[in-house]
């Protein structure tokens, strides 16, 4: 063993027992039962994500494929936060929120596969979920052209006196472009009942966050908004819900728009065709540290005594439920021909 | 000669052009430490450096906008849209400055500018990502446009372009990067404005560009097959556009199809069925028909996407009709 080996091991042990008690200070209020259904949730959309990879490399999916691998805990968090009747518009790296959220798990799995009864019927593909029943708004692809339409959703309640929030999430490299400064400067101007969150996962593509913008800290812009800011690292549910929950109460209590920025990371490519070669395996393990999915798993070993055995059975059964929605989705049937016509315009 | 992808011809075009003339820069997103979304730029930025070949970050209406400034100041720049389903974001700037400060300042200002990128639909990208742009930009007085469809006619055109005193928008597409032919090794260009004939025929003629060129050369295939002879036209330019060539086969074959990658309602198609109707209406035989997306949103499903697509079956149905043959 060279000596440079040897001191790298050594570091990583020191951060593995560093790590291992900040987990236990970090879960300790949590009770077993919150912590495994957290773990759970995020598990299952890492498990349909997973699944997701290997269809694609089947050519069984097509088109652009974003995982949300690392950055699950937020949408999971998001669900825990909002009421039944709130928005949550997202940008085109959906697949999380939509499962967070309660869409039927083998509608998402057949749009992906783009067939009739995906989700949007085969309409949008992974890039281009909505599903109005589960309060998922969105779905969009064009970088930062939902943040205006997402005020425009506030604007509606504050207009009607509904009492939803809208929480709106973008990506770190969407926040250079235009429509984010008009749709902000709007929910500024008006005092909408608003959330806007930055997932912060360090690049756009191949761009890293240092490239994109001018200062590193997001949340610096919320000040020429006149919005309330929070900017922290996601390692955890419910600390990521109970942050979420308190801008969702001044937006709803005192229309009082705020800026999140929620440091996370992402696995993965940027899409299924991005070998993300830009960035070194250190760094990545560096995150997998904080990555929530492990961090809440190790909570469960060593605070509640979790044993590999009931996990098993827990992952068995995420597993059938992945499984059992791939099969749905290969074996339903595509879209009848006609479907090409529909929805174009109505009253026709 | 050298066999290269139409990539690789875009690429040497740019870097020949940036050898040649120190005002040449390549400004937009991942063009340079990603080498490009499509590795157009493959290598640029360890020949150039950061000050020529420049990542932007996600602000189509910022990085159009500066280009176009730039060039008010004399520089050349190339900007690429990673695809031009993006440029719509940078519509006003190519609109409202690109294409009007020449005419706005009487003259004063020019803006020799070149956007380049990705057009029309590739494989299952949903509705915002599938679209093509050539009826927007080829509308507007005041830009040139050039869709190309090989690595001959790429890197002669984009060359052409950069050496272009005024705005143009330059159109590639995604599934025909890696589409092979071969590239004079001695400098060439191809003016603006010149259509090719890529295959000759007598009995009809088929006008298109961009990635319904390898379409409208199978449907000839086919045709050739029932003893068809279709003769294809390439525009190459579709503003300005190069209305002897289309007329002078129109007047050979008195048939003509246009076969395109776009939506049916307005557009290019119809402009060249409009001159042809106008100035040889006396020669035709046939109405002008069209083939080309269905006139719907694309869909991401891919029996669904497959229908809206110009096929080479559909290409020959129209040719037929024109033919009045079953
Ligand atoms: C206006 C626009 N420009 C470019 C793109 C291409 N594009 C899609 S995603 C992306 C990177 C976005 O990064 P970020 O906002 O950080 O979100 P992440 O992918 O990390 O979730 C780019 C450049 C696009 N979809 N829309
Ligand atoms: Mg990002």
């Amino acid at each position: 063993m060279t000596a440079s080996t040897a001191t790298s091991e050594a570091a990583a042990t020191t951060t593995a027992e560093h790590a291992a008690a900040e987990i236990a200070a970090q879960f300790k209020g949590q009770s077993k039962d919150d912590t495994l259904r957290d773990y759970l949730a995020m598990l299952r959309i890492r498990r349909f994500e997973e699944s997701a990879a290997r269809a694609y490399t089947r050519g069984k999916i097509s088109g652009f494929l974003h995982l949300y691998i690392g950055q699950e805990a937020i949408a999971v968090a998001t669900k825990q936060a909002i009421a039944a009747h709130d928005r949550v518009v997202s940008a085109y790296r959906t697949h999380g929120f939509a499962l967070a959220l309660g869409s039927d798990i083998k509608a998402c799995a057949a749009e992906l596969f783009g067939k009739a009864a995906g989700l949007v019927g085969g309409m949008g593909g992974s890039m281009h979920f909505f599903d109005k029943a589960h309060q998922l708004w969105g779905g969009y692809a064009i970088v930062g052209n939902h943040i205006p339409v997402a005020t425009g959703h506030a604007f509606a309640s504050k207009y009607t006196g509904d009492g939803a929030v809208t929480l709106v999430f973008m990506g770190d490299g969407a926040v250079g472009i235009g429509p984010v400064h008009e749709g902000m400067t709007l929910a500024g101007v008006w005092k909408l009942p608003i959330v806007f969150v930055v997932e912060n996962n360090q690049y756009s593509m191949g761009t890293p966050l240092k490239r994109s913008v001018p200062v590193e800290d997001i949340t610096a812009r919320a000040a020429g908004y006149g919005f309330h800011s929070d900017r922290f690292h996601v390692t955890s549910v419910h600390e990521t819900r109970a942050r979420i929950a308190a801008a969702v109460d001044r937006a709803r209590a005192d229309n009082q728009p705020s800026l999140l920025e929620l440091i996370t990371y992402r696995f993965r490519g940027h899409s299924m065709s991005d070998p993300a070669k830009y960035r070194q395996k250190e760094e990545v393990d560096t995150w997998r540290l904080q990555d929530p999915l492990e961090r809440t798993l190790l909570a469960l070993q060593q605070l509640h005594g979790l044993d590999e055995a009931t996990l098993e059975q827990h992952d068995a059964k995420i597993i059938a439920e992945v499984d059992a929605a791939y099969e749905f989705a290969e074996a339903t049937p595509q879209p009848p021909p006609e479907a090409r016509f529909e929805n174009i315009l109505v009253g026709e | 000669m050298a066999i290269l992808q139409i990539r690789q011809a875009i690429r040497d075009a740019m870097k020949e052009e940036m050898l040649r003339d120190e005002r040449v820069f390549l400004m937009g997103e991942e063009v340079g430490h990603y080498n490009g979304a499509y590795k157009a730029s493959e290598g640029l930025l360890e020949q150039f450096g950061a000050r020529r070949v420049i990542d932007t970050p996600i602000v189509e209406t910022g990085f159009a906008g500066v280009g176009i400034g730039a060039a008010m100041c004399g520089l050349r720049p190339i900007i690429e849209f990673m695809t031009f389903n993006f440029s719509a974001v940078a519509f006003d700037q190519i609109l409202n400055n690109a294409a009007k400060i020449r005419h706005m300042t009487h003259g004063q200002f020019g803006v020799p500018i070149v956007f380049r990128g990705p057009n029309a639909a590739a494989h299952m990208l949903g509705s915002t990502h599938s679209q093509a742009f050539e009826p927007f930009y080829a509308h507007i007085p005041g830009l040139k446009v050039v869709a190309v469809a090989t690595p001959y006619d790429a890197k002669g055109l984009l060359k052409s372009a950069i050496r272009d005193d005024n705005p143009v928008v330059f159109l590639e597409a995604e599934l025909m990067y890696s589409v092979k032919g071969e590239v004079p090794d001695e400098e060439y260009t191809i003016p603006i404005g010149k259509a090719d004939i890529k295959r000759e025929g007598k009995h009809v003629t088929l006008i298109t560009w961009g990635q319904a060129v390898p379409i409208s050369l199978k449907t000839a295939e086919l045709a050739a097959k029932e003893g068809i002879e279709v003769e294809v036209i390439d525009l190459r330019t579709l503003r300005p556009l190069d209305t002897d060539a289309i007329l002078a086969s129109v007047m050979k074959t008195n048939r003509a199809v246009v076969l395109f990658h776009g939506w049916p309602y307005g557009g290019v198609g119809c402009e060249v069925i409009a001159r042809i109707q106008e100035l040889a209406f006396d020669h035709l035989d046939a109405p002008v028909l069209r083939e080309c997306y269905e006139d719907v949103p694309f869909p991401y499903a891919e029996n669904l996407e497959h229908l809206c697509l110009p096929t080479p079956e559909k290409g020959l149905a129209a040719v037929k009709k024109v033919l009045y043959k079953r």
